[in-house]
């Protein structure tokens, strides 16, 4: 064994994680760094925006509101003589001007730069947790046949909780029975009915009806057909306006993207010897989804929902500009917008700067995404 | 002695749009506990696919499993339902992979991946877990095991690489591993010291060891028993002594013939004519008559018995016995 042990000590490969290649590969694309760079400056201005503007009594109020300053250009000082002490700003400047109510435009930026981010991560969160989960099932469990017994008792038991839903409830608590009963039906029978023979109706629902992956690739199909923007204005109509709801929706209406790439590559991981020998070690089908399959996964997903959290952003200000947004009195970069509409001549900041800062945020988020999906992307490392 | 694994019979076969390949066409062999037994034959004759079999890990579909049975410890595999299969994967049979480049995930540490192999069958402590780590890659030989634990798999060479593809089958000393070609990916002086590696651990530790190999020359050196494979079925059993000096089988034969041998420098070395048959177009008969010197009329249509040729050496070919 020392013998062996002499040979072994042979030059090992450089010492380097992943995330240091990675960062190596990243540092050479200056537009991905720049790009980093403004993602960080907003991550810490919607941050202290978010302190600097909430509370009580809070450093700037975004919701001041002081008629005899109203629609001041950027960089104006205010009149101290006709303003109450505590209406001054806190700056002693408007930097971004005021708007028709005379509240402080960059105090309402600030605001509306944390209701920006969280919409972005929240959104993508949501849309990056259910495509993974879709992909995952799509990729790993996708060969594997549903029967025409478990579409029927699924159905069975979503009828059941219609009925439970429409306040019908000892039909719909009769129909969850029936249910449940050939749940349990079909586990016990099992290992009984294996030695009989069947009859034929029951060999029947037996059989594989739809694939996995059928069911949640077409499912993607269908959902990509909708035009989104206009599923979430329905949705959004019909669900009370709250910066919540609308995460969830534009969560909700934008996963079909991960799912894909998720199911993609676990197409091809699947086949890959690790995961059989992972198997051959006795670990369970979930834990090597979520734990040995993910990670070689993860990387495209991390770069398109970058990208996502753009398209998130701007679908927020979409919303907002349309009054479908948060509701106001809160700030938000949309709404700034579209209450600046009216006086795009007379005041253009009001436009300009929610306008400007969308589109550095949105161009920032890109950029970055696009340097990340080069220094991941052996094909393309050559190049750098 | 009792056997520890028994299969018997085994059939496993792939069901293409239209045809089917008898991939593992009535296999059977025994293994006792803390033996060594060889698996031979050319690529695509099953040997693979018998040692999938034994962990139930045939892709399904297309693979299916038509009949027989795997005895282990006296409890047929084939019966068991996926949660205590995965009991026994890992804990009781471990398997070690021909690529050993592949078969580690290379996104986690080392030391991750053979916790791993032990948490998933037993409750251990953190630093327990560590102890057992370092102690497992201490055995296999892999030099200052603390750091070790820390490094990625490209961050090893591939004799490495195997070394730890082994001790994650060790993690829980299991009662028989499973090598599929474990060296065929590694140049000449690696393998020798694998092999080395798989001898001393089993001294220490008294496991079975099934090995699957095409090698002849890894087989001598490791095998108590050796089972030659063609075409799905075991053509020779016997043990390492009786096959190499005795060979009862034309395709044994034809395997030793083609080794390269001192006494038979500068000569063409010998060659089997003909090609394995495609496993869904088998010959009838016996599936070796087509490229046999010794095939006679009923070869073509019979397929042959086992023939005892002396204590536990059994060969399928009636004409040369």
């Amino acid at each position: 064994m020392t013998s062996d042990q002499q040979i072994l000590e042979s030059p090992l490969a450089p010492k380097q994680t992943r995330l240091e290649e990675l960062w190596q590969l990243f540092k050479q694309n200056r537009l991905a760094i720049l790009g980093l760079i403004i993602f960080v400056f907003f991550l810490i201005s919607a941050v202290i925006g978010v302190i600097l503007t909430s509370g009580q009594e809070p450093v700037f109020d975004p919701a001041m509101i002081r008629l005899q300053e109203k629609l001041l250009p950027p960089l104006t000082r205010p009149n101290i003589e006709t303003l109450q002490p505590a209406e001054i700003p806190t700056l002693g400047i408007y930097l971004f001007g005021t708007d028709d109510l005379g509240r402080d435009v960059f105090a309402r930026m600030l605001q509306g730069a944390w209701v920006s981010l969280t919409v972005g991560f929240v959104a993508v969160g949501i849309s990056v947790l259910v495509g993974i989960f879709m992909g995952g099932i799509a990729g790993y469990f996708g060969q594997g046949h549903l029967r025409y017994d478990q579409i029927i008792v699924s159905c069975v038991l979503i009828t059941g909780g219609i009925f439970l839903a429409l306040s019908e409830t000892y039909t719909g608590i009769g129909v969850l029975i029936v249910g449940h009963a050939y749940i349990f039906f079909s586990i016990f029978s099992k290992r009984i009915l294996a030695k009989r023979t069947l009859p034929k109706w029951f060999n029947l629902m037996h059989k594989g009806a739809i694939s996995i992956d059928t069911i949640i690739m077409r499912t993607v199909d269908i959902m990509l057909c909708f035009p989104t923007f206009f599923l979430i204005l329905t949705v959004v109509a019909l669900l009370p306006a709250s910066m919540y709801n609308i995460m969830i929706v534009i969560g909700l209406t934008s996963w079909m993207g991960t799912t894909r790439f998720v199911r993609a590559e676990f197409l091809s991981l699947r086949e890959q010897d690790f995961v059989t020998a992972a198997k051959a070690l006795g670990v369970g089908n979930f834990r090597i989804i979520f734990r040995h399959m993910m990670p070689n996964a993860i990387a495209p997903v991390l770069v398109s929902a970058t990208i996502g959290i753009a398209m998130a952003i701007l679908t927020e200000a979409g919303l907002s500009f349309l009054g479908f947004g948060v509701p106001p009195p809160h700030a938000t970069w949309g709404n700034i917008l579209s209450d600046g509409k009216r006086f795009i001549f007379d005041a253009p900041w009001l436009t300009f700067i929610p306008g400007i800062a969308i589109l550095i945020v949105v161009l920032c988020f890109n950029l970055f995404g696009e340097g990340l999906r080069d220094a991941m992307n052996p094909k393309l490392r050559e190049k750098g | 002695m009792k056997n520890l694994l028994s299969v018997q019979d085994l059939k496993v076969y792939f069901r293409g749009k239209d045809q089917v390949a008898r991939a593992v066409d009535g296999v059977s062999f025994d293994i006792r506990p803390g033996e060594t037994v060889c698996l031979v034959g050319e690529s695509g004759c099953g040997k693979t696919v018998s040692a999938l079999t034994i962990l139930r890990l045939i892709p399904s579909p297309p693979g299916e499993i038509m009949g027989g049975r795997v005895f282990f410890n006296g409890v047929d595999l084939l019966d068991l339902d996926e949660t205590d299969m995965q009991k026994i994967r890992g804990n009781h049979i471990a398997m070690v992979f021909q690529e050993p480049l592949t078969s580690l995930n290379p996104v986690f540490t080392i030391g991750d991946q053979i916790g791993e192999a032990i948490t998933i069958h037993e409750q251990v402590e953190p630093e327990e877990l560590r102890e057992r780590c370092v102690q497992l890659l201490r055995d296999i030989g892999i030099p200052s095991p603390e750091q070790r634990l820390k490094d990625y798999p490209h961050q090893l060479s591939g004799g490495q690489r195997q070394r730890v593809m082994i001790a994650m089958a060790l993690a829980c000393n299991p009662d028989l591993i499973i090598a599929d070609e474990p060296t065929t990916a590694l140049d000449v002086t690696v393998q020798a010291q694998i092999l080395n590696l798989m001898k001393s651990i089993q001294q220490k530790a008294s496991m079975s060891i099934l090995y699957i190999t095409h090698d002849l020359g890894v087989v001598a050196n490791i095998a108590d028993r050796v089972n030659v494979m063609y075409a799905g079925v075991i053509v020779e059993m016997g043990d390492t002594y009786q096959i190499f000096q005795n060979p009862r089988h034309p395709y044994t034969q034809g395997l030793l013939a083609s080794l390269p041998g001192r006494s038979r420098r500068g000569r063409r070395l010998h060659s089997i004519p003909g090609a394995v048959p495609n496993p869904a177009f088998k010959p009838p008969g016996c599936p070796f008559h087509p490229r046999c010197s010794f095939a006679i009329e009923t070869c073509k249509t019979r397929f042959p018995e086992m023939c005892k040729h002396g204590e536990g050496h059994l060969s399928r070919c009636p004409v040369l016995d």
